[in-house]
């Protein structure tokens, strides 16, 4: 079972629909104590970076999504969610994000429009099995005006470009991020989040 | 490099796709969610359903349709249509929409397009105008609700700059006097808004022929080109439309 984070951000319908559809089972939790029911956490959301760490921490969910990756065990962040696994962001100074990887998040700055709103071409840093079966040169859909800069290069697996190259995908092991939205990229979205749900959801098999 | 968009636009009557639409291998070609999973497969990059219905059963049909359309269909849709208070946002962002189009709720209080980016982020806030030229008055065109009929006493130009700085996430900018001639977009229109605001701007109103979309977004820096009848009497499919394009150098999204 993967469970997806419900911490008054996003569209979380849209996520869980998709795992339904690729024939893995997702459930929305809203409550640390009901963590062990899932084999995978996925932490959606739009919105803010100040705005998700105050959610998240009124909600008790701040250290307990923490100690969930720390422990190795899988966890997904989209769009917000990918931002907020990092250490701090340009939009809240000072707010400490969940510093799972270390790094910064930074504001578009060139001259183009932001948010950045549509659909780009995703370059392939690294393999990795959770983006494994992805053609080259696809393209995902995105909405944000800031991106992960992570200390660690190595962590990239997913590259993308507007005006700068930025990291679309980072992660590692348990624990993976993903600047755009899988549950709105068409199929392209769609094999990620089956290879996640392939990967994880022990007892379920996608097709 | 971020791609130009096609978008196929809906309008719903008590459930149903309204204007005739002609495509063969659909089971029912009136229902909006075979319709809007038969767009995503030939390529579409956004959809929008507008909802033209007025009486309250109509309503409840529609955000059915948003709900099992969210269900079957991976790319970003946006839904407009009679959408007056945050409270109606919220309910057809909860049934599963990305983005809502704000039209003459935003005309007669501004404030709601402030109200509803803060609830729920300027991602999913689209401010939709109609714009009819002035008489008399060379590159100026007005703002009007109602099918172009009622004019608001606004300037296109300084309300697009007014709900970018709202909060709104996009524009969507129909020509009132192209719109249904399949005469080719108001370029000089397009152009000036485009330029005028930083965020994406859809160009709706005229698309009849390819070099219109080619010109939308050559000429007129459109970001987006959202069309109906074009795609709905299958005159082109969107894959000839992203073709055409690709093959005069914009970046299009496969």
């Amino acid at each position: 079972m993967i469970g997806i984070i419900d911490y008054g951000l996003g569209n979380l319908r849209s996520v869980q629909k998709a795992f339904e559809l690729l024939g893995y089972s997702a459930d929305l939790v809203a409550d640390k104590n009901q963590f062990d029911r899932f084999n995978a956490l996925v932490l959606p959301g739009v919105g803010s970076f100040g705005q998700g760490v105050h959610n998240l921490q009124r909600r008790d969910l701040f250290e307990p999504i923490k100690k969930w990756a720390l422990e190795g065990k899988p966890l997904l962040g989209i769009c917000l969610g990918m931002q907020l696994l990092f250490t701090e962001s340009e939009e809240a100074p000072g707010v400490n994000g969940l510093d799972i990887y270390p790094g910064r998040v930074v504001r578009f700055s060139s001259k183009l429009k932001v948010p950045q709103v549509g659909w780009n071409r995703l370059e392939m840093k690294k393999d990795s099995p959770l983006f494994s079966g992805l053609e080259k040169g696809q393209f995902a859909y995105f909405v944000h005006s800031y991106y992960v800069v992570p200390e660690q290069d190595d962590l990239i697996v997913l590259e993308s470009n507007y005006g700068v190259d930025f990291p679309a995908a980072i992660g590692e092991r348990n624990c993976w991020g993903v600047q755009f939205h899988p549950e709105k990229s068409g199929k392209t979205g769609l094999k990620i989040l089956s290879n996640f749900g392939g990967m994880y959801d022990e007892g379920n098999s996608g097709d | 490099m971020l791609t130009k968009r096609i978008i196929p636009c809906l309008d719903i009557k008590n459930g149903r796709v309204v204007k005739g639409v002609n495509f063969v291998n659909l089971r029912d070609a009136g229902d909006p969610v075979e319709l809007a999973a038969f767009y995503d497969r030939e390529g579409a990059d956004e959809l929008v359903f507008l909802d033209i219905t007025a009486s309250v059963e109509g309503r409840l049909a529609f955000l059915d349709i948003v709900r099992r359309t969210a269900e079957q269909v991976f790319i970003p849709f946006t839904v407009g249509g009679g959408i007056r208070t945050v409270e109606e946002i919220r309910e057809v962002l909860r049934a599963g929409a990305d983005k809502v189009s704000l039209n003459s709720a935003a005309v007669n209080d501004p404030d709601l397009i402030t109200r509803a980016a803060r609830q729920f982020g300027s991602q999913c806030i689209v401010v939709a105008i109609d714009a009819k030229a002035e008489k008399d008055k060379a590159g100026k065109w007005g703002v009007y609700t109602h099918g172009g009929r009622k004019y608001t006493g606004k300037s296109v130009i300084s309300w697009a700059q007014e709900v970018e700085e709202r909060g709104a996430g996009e524009i969507l900018l129909t020509s009132m006097d192209r719109d249904g001639t399949a005469d080719g977009f108001d370029l000089e229109l397009l152009q000036k808004v485009s330029e005028s605001v930083n965020i994406p701007v859809i160009a709706s109103g005229g698309a009849g022929e390819l070099e219109h979309f080619y010109s939308a977004f050559a000429i007129g820096k459109a970001d987006a080109v959202l069309a109906a009848s074009i795609f709905h009497f299958g005159k082109f499919r969107v894959k000839e439309v992203k073709e055409y394009l690709e093959h005069k150098g914009v970046p299009v999204r496969w």
